[in-house]
């Protein structure tokens, strides 16, 4: 099953919306309660940094028996260095999205750790996509 | 312990919900939403002092039970109707974070890490 969300870059308030709602599909489908939680994290993670540092974007999820994936795609400024992005305490939030509680440096980290596979397509300028999938064991 | 056990001993006041006879075993207590969603693993608790929805979304996300408001925060309209949508108990306390930790653990409540 395939399910589309549009993500709003200018609404933090209601950032986490598509997570949201993917969390209560995958429940809904009778997926096992660790599964959805991976799922729900990374995806609100991504989705987190959509909002915070790339104006929004959409989300494809791709629910299958056996697979969830999740791609993400926005039109931000692209990452500069992979590398320091993965790296757990680095971030280059401004100190606003501190405030709300996010930009510790854990978004792409926490990902990678909730998910089977991470792939990050990055463009400066032009965007980034990230690929994760989260094996149903 | 449960859900009223910790209003009791923060002296917390219900801002909403009612599911108070839920079991708590674990907690957490953060101002930073990215820490709680990487270090938390079956708490039900959230102690924090910071006020925005994203704090409710992020309880959601972790399956907790409950959210303590620490230092007088007052959860917003907002808020509230999200917390009541998915079923958490909001609780506000005029304690400080350290002495709400405090005081929990000292009941019984854990980390939920290995020490």
């Amino acid at each position: 099953m395939k399910y589309h969300y549009e993500v709003s870059g200018d609404d933090f308030t209601r950032a986490g919306e598509a997570s949201g709602a993917v969390k209560a599909t995958l429940k809904r489908l009778g997926f096992p309660p660790e599964v959805i939680r991976r799922v729900a994290i990374a995806m609100y993670e991504g989705e987190i940094n959509m909002v915070i540092h790339a104006d929004g974007g959409d989300i494809n999820v791709d629910v299958e028996p056996d697979l969830i994936t999740m791609v993400l795609s926005d039109r931000g400024p692209g990452i500069p260095d992979i590398d320091k992005a993965m790296q757990e305490g680095f971030s280059t939030a401004p100190e606003t999205v501190r405030n709300l509680g996010f930009g510790a440096g854990m978004g792409l980290p926490n990902i990678k750790k909730y998910t089977d596979s991470l792939d990050i397509a990055t463009e400066l300028g032009k965007g980034t996509t990230i690929t994760m999938t989260v094996r149903v064991a | 312990m449960t859900i009223a056990d910790v209003q009791k001993i923060l002296k917390a006041e219900i801002v909403c919900g009612n599911n108070l006879d839920a079991e708590v075993h674990n907690a957490c207590g953060s101002d930073m939403m990215s820490d709680v969603l990487a270090f938390v693993k079956d708490q039900s608790v959230l102690l924090s002092g910071l006020v925005n929805t994203q704090v409710v979304r992020t309880a959601e996300m972790m399956d907790m039970l409950c959210i303590v408001f620490v230092r007088g925060k007052e959860p917003t309209a907002e808020m509230i109707a999200l917390a009541e949508e998915f079923g958490i108990v909001l609780m506000k306390t005029p304690l400080r974070m350290f002495t709400a930790c405090g005081l929990l653990y000292q009941s019984g409540l854990t980390g939920g890490d290995k020490q």
